[in-house]
C-alpha cells in the first residue's frame, strides 16, 4: 500500500537488464514504475481511495499510491496513481511484422517508378464511410503534405487521386476500376465502436467480389492502425501515426515492383 | 466604436477590405435572392408548424415538399400550395401534410385561390410560429438577465456519446465543472443527409444526430444545472450540411443558443454544392438572426488543411466575406461568433508570438463579435503531456486577447472523445490560466514596428490583396480555384445541387418576408 510522496521501497531487486523479463522503468532498472490516472463512478472520500489503491493491486501494481484524487461531479473521481508492476514480459520471444522498408525520398521514389515502370503510378485515396476527417488522407497526398514532407500529388511519377472524404466504399471501388488504380489508400480517422473496422473490412469484401482485390495495392491508415491490424483485416500494409507520404510510396513502389517481377 | 490599435493596425485598410467583402457578398446575394432550395421549403413546413414521420419513417415536410417537386411546381414555392389548401380544407398545416402523407390529398388539385387571400391565411400563422420564436429569444434574454453574465471568456465544451441521454449525464457533468457552453457534436454524416432524423436517438457515429426532440432533452437538462449553478448554459448545434436552415428552424423553437452556420463550410469540407450551401446559409442565418442565436463560422477549418502562418489572411478574407454574408442575414456583430485557431506548428519558432498577432488582430478588427476561438488539433500527437502544454499556450492567447466563446482543448485529442476527465482538467487548465492572467492583456502593448505589428499589418494587406482577387473572380469562381484550404470545388459539382430551383414570380416564402421586415433588412445595420 501506498506510503506518500516520499516513500522508497527497498530496492532489493536485480537491477540488471534481462531482456526475457522486461519491466516499466522510472528511475532504477527493474524498478517497475508505472502511472496510471482514472476515474471511478463513486463519491470521493477514503472508501473510494481504498478502492482505487484496491484496483491498483488487482491490475498487478505493488506500492500503489494515489498521488491525487478529486471529485469530478457528484458520484464521481478521479484518481492519478503510481507504483510498481509486478508483471514482466519476455521481449526476446516477441516477433511482429512490422512494414520495414529502406526509406525513399522525393526525388529517389520518382526515379524508381521511372526506372522500373514505364509509365506513372495511379493512386485512389479517401477517407471512406462515414467518416468526415479529411485531415490523414490530405496529409497523405495533398500536394502541400505534412510537417514537411510532400504529399502523393507532388510526386512527379504518380498520378493522385483525393477523394475526399465520406466516400461510400460502392463509389470507391467503382472509381478504382474506372481509373484502373495501381494503389488503394483508405484513410480512417474517427472509430466509434468500431466502426472503422467494419467499414475496412467491407472494402475488402466488394474488391474481392469485384475480382480486383489482387490487382490493387490496398494500404490503411489513420491514428488507430496499425500495420499488424491491417494485414488481420486483408489489407496489404497499414500505417499509423507517424508516418508520411514517402513512407507510403515507398512501400508501394517497391510491393509494384516485387509483384511485377514474380 | 473605435479601440486604439495595439497593433498600430491601418483602419483604412481595415475598411478598404469590409468594401470590397461587401461588393463580393452583395453580389453573391443578387444569386441567392432569385433561388430558393427544397431544404428551404422544407423549413417553411417546419415553421408553418408540421412534424412528424410517415409509416416508412419519411419527415412529414419532406414528403409534402416532394410531392409538390414530383409535380414540378416548387418553384411557386411550397407556401403557396399550403396556403391554399388550408383556405379550401379549412385544415391545420400538420393535418393537410397528414393527409398528403395517406395519399388523401393532392395539394396540386385545388383550383388556385387569389394570391392576396393565400397571402392572409399564411401570414397570420406565421406571425403566430414567429412569436413563439421571439419569447425563446425573450426567455434567454431574461435568464442571462437574472443569473448575470459571464465577462470572461465562455468555456465551451463538447459531448459526443452518441446517445442523448448519456449526452445529457456528460452535459450535466461538464456545466457543473464550469462549462458555459454544451456543443453536442454530430453524427459522422449529419451533413450529407437531405432530412432530418426525427425523436430522440441513441446510436450514432462520433457524435448524436441532431434532431428537435434531441434538442429539447438537452435544452431542459441544461436548464436544470443553469438553475442549480445560476449561470445560463448555452447549448450549441450545427446549421451545416443539406439542412442548414431546417435545423435553424428546429434550433429556434426549442432555444438552441449557438449554431455552427458558415457560409462556405460545406461547399469546402463536406462536398456539398456552392449554389445549394450559399442560397441555404442565407435563409438559416435569417432564422438564426430573428431568434437571437449566436452563429459560429468555421474558419477554423481551412487551418486543419492548410497552414496556421502562410494561410493566415484566408482565414480573414472569409471573416470578412463571413460577416457581410451575416448582414445581409440580419446578424448583429453581436451575434458573429467568427471563427479561427490556436494551430501553430509547434515546431514553428516565434510560432505563439505569430498567434498573438493574428489573435489580436481578429479582436481588433471584429470588437463587438463573439470571437470562436478553437483549440489545437493539427498537431496534437498523443502526448497527453505536451497536449496540455500546447493547450495552455492557447489558454493564454485567449486571456490575452479577450476571445469570447473558447473551445478547450483537450490533451487526449487524436485519441479519443474526451473522457470526463479529460474535461475537468481541461476547465482546471482554462480556469487557473484566465484567473492567473486575467488583466495582463490590459498592461501589455506590443512594441513599435516590432515582430507582432508587422505580422499584423502583413497578413492585414495579405487579406486585402486576396479579397481584391475574389472581387475580380468572384466567390463561385474562387472556390473552383481552391483559393480557401486549398480545396476546389465546381459550381456544378457536390451534392444537393438537384434541391436548386428558381423561384417563380408567383413564389412566397412568408417567413422570409416578415422576418426581412422585422430585421429591418435592406438598410446598414
Amino acid at each position: 500500500m501506498g506510503g506518500g510522496l516520499y516513500f522508497t521501497e527497498k530496492k532489493d531487486f536485480d537491477k540488471n537488464l534481462d531482456l526475457t523479463k522486461i519491466k516499466p522503468y522510472g528511475d532504477t532498472m527493474n524498478d517497475g514504475k508505472i502511472q496510471v490516472s482514472f476515474t471511478l463512478p463513486v463519491n470521493d472520500g477514503e472508501k473510494a481511495i481504498y478502492a482505487a489503491l484496491e484496483l491498483a493491486n488487482k491490475m498487478g501494481i505493488e506500492y500503489p499510491s494515489v498521488a491525487y484524487h478529486t471529485p469530478l461531479d457528484k458520484g464521481f473521481t478521479y484518481f492519478v496513481m503510481y507504483g510498481s508492476l509486478r508483471h514482466s514480459i519476455d521481449f526476446t520471444r516477441i516477433k511482429i511484422e512490422s512494414v520495414e522498408v529502406e526509406l525513399m525520398t522525393l526525388e529517389e521514389i520518382d526515379s524508381y517508378i521511372k526506372t522500373n515502370f514505364d509509365r506513372k503510378v495511379i493512386v485512389l485515396g479517401a477517407t471512406t464511410g462515414t467518416d468526415a476527417h479529411t485531415v490523414g488522407i490530405d496529409a497523405i497526398m495533398n500536394r502541400k503534405g505534412f510537417a514537411g514532407h510532400y504529399g502523393l500529388e507532388r510526386f512527379e511519377m504518380i498520378e493522385a487521386y483525393n477523394l475526399g472524404s465520406q466516400v461510400s466504399n460502392e463509389a470507391f471501388v467503382k472509381k478504382a476500376i474506372e481509373l484502373k488504380a495501381d494503389v488503394l489508400l483508405v484513410s480512417q480517422t474517427v472509430t466509434q465502436k468500431d466502426i472503422h473496422v467494419k467499414n475496412l473490412t467491407n472494402l475488402v469484401d466488394l474488391l474481392e467480389a469485384e475480382e480486383i482485390r489482387d490487382k490493387v495495392i490496398l494500404i490503411c491508415g489513420g491514428p488507430r492502425i496499425s500495420n499488424e491490424l491491417a494485414k488481420e483485416l486483408g489489407y496489404d500494409a497499414g500505417f499509423g501515426p507517424n508516418t508520411f507520404s514517402e513512407h507510403v510510396a515507398t512501400f508501394f513502389v517497391k510491393e509494384l515492383y516485387d509483384r511485377k517481377s514474380k | 466604436m473605435k479601440p486604439r490599435s495595439k497593433l498600430n493596425l491601418d483602419y483604412n485598410l481595415v475598411e478598404k477590405a469590409r468594401e470590397i467583402a461587401k461588393k463580393i457578398a452583395n453580389d453573391t446575394q443578387k444569386f441567392i435572392d432569385k433561388h430558393s432550395t427544397v431544404s428551404i421549403e422544407r423549413t417553411i413546413c417546419r415553421l408553418l408548424g408540421i412534424d412528424g414521420i410517415d409509416e416508412f419513417g419519411v419527415p412529414l415536410p419532406n414528403v409534402v415538399v416532394d410531392h409538390i417537386h414530383k409535380s414540378d411546381l416548387l418553384n411557386n414555392g411550397i407556401a403557396l400550395y399550403l396556403g391554399n389548401a388550408i383556405l379550401h380544407t379549412n385544415n391545420s398545416p400538420q393535418n393537410i401534410a397528414e393527409k398528403v402523407s395517406q395519399g388523401q390529398l393532392n395539394l396540386t388539385e385545388f383550383p388556385l385561390k387569389e394570391i392576396s387571400e393565400i397571402k392572409e391565411v399564411l401570414f397570420s400563422i406565421t406571425q403566430k410560429n414567429l412569436d413563439i420564436i421571439e419569447r425563446n429569444k425573450q426567455q434567454r434574454e431574461d435568464m442571462i438577465n437574472e443569473y448575470g453574465e459571464k465577462t470572461e471568456p465562455l468555456i465551451y465544451l463538447i459531448v459526443a456519446t452518441g446517445n442523448i441521454f448519456e449526452d445529457m449525464v456528460q452535459a450535466q457533468a461538464a456545466a457543473r465543472q464550469g462549462a458555459d457552453v454544451i456543443a453536442v457534436i454530430r453524427s459522422t454524416g449529419q451533413s450529407l443527409l437531405d432530412y432530418v432524423p426525427y425523436g430522440s436517438t441513441t446510436e450514432g457515429f462520433g457524435g448524436t444526430y441532431a434532431t428537435q426532440e434531441n434538442f429539447r432533452l438537452m435544452r431542459s437538462a441544461l436548464d436544470e444545472v443553469s438553475e442549480e449553478e445560476g449561470r445560463y448554459i448555452r447549448l450549441t448545434n450545427y446549421c451545416s450540411g443539406l439542412c442548414m436552415p431546417e435545423i435553424a428552424a428546429m434550433g429556434a423553437f426549442e432555444r438552441v443558443d449557438m449554431m455552427l452556420n458558415d457560409a462556405l463550410y460545406g461547399i469546402l469540407f463536406r462536398d456539398i454544392n456552392m449554389q445549394r450551401t450559399m442560397i441555404d446559409q442565407y435563409f438559416s442565418r435569417m432564422i438564426n438572426a430573428y431568434a437571437g442565436v449566436i452563429i459560429n463560422t468555421g474558419e477554423d477549418n481551412y487551418l486543419t488543411t492548410d497552414d496556421a502562418y502562410e494561410a493566415a489572411h484566408t482565414v480573414f478574407a472569409s471573416q470578412f466575406i463571413n460577416e457581410q454574408f451575416a448582414k445581409l442575414a440580419g446578424l448583429k456583430q453581436e451575434q458573429m461568433g467568427l471563427g479561427h485557431a490556436f494551430e501553430m506548428d509547434p515546431d514553428l519558432e516565434n510560432g505563439f508570438v505569430f498567434e498573438l498577432a493574428q489573435a489580436q488582430m481578429a479582436r481588433e478588427i471584429f470588437p463587438s463579435a463573439p470571437l470562436k476561438y478553437m483549440p489545437p488539433t493539427k498537431y496534437m500527437t498523443g502526448n497527453i503531456f505536451k497536449g496540455h502544454v500546447q493547450d495552455a499556450l492557447f489558454n493564454m492567447i485567449t486571456i490575452l486577447t479577450n476571445q469570447r466563446i473558447h473551445l478547450l482543448g483537450m490533451l487526449t485529442e487524436a485519441i479519443h472523445t474526451p473522457f470526463m476527465s479529460d474535461r475537468a482538467l481541461s476547465i482546471e487548465n482554462a480556469r487557473y490560466i484566465f484567473k492567473n492572467m486575467k488583466n495582463l492583456g490590459d498592461e501589455l502593448e506590443f512594441k513599435k514596428d516590432g515582430m507582432i505589428q508587422k505580422r499584423a499589418g502583413e497578413v492585414l494587406n495579405n487579406a486585402v490583396n486576396l479579397l481584391m482577387n475574389i472581387e475580380k473572380e468572384g466567390l463561385f469562381k474562387t472556390i473552383e480555384k481552391g483559393i480557401f484550404a486549398q480545396i476546389k470545388r465546381p459550381i456544378d459539382g457536390g451534392k444537393g445541387l438537384d434541391g436548386v430551383f428558381l423561384k417563380s414570380k408567383d413564389y412566397i416564402n412568408p417567413f422570409l418576408e416578415l422576418m426581412s421586415r422585422e430585421l429591418q433588412l435592406g438598410g446598414n445595420i
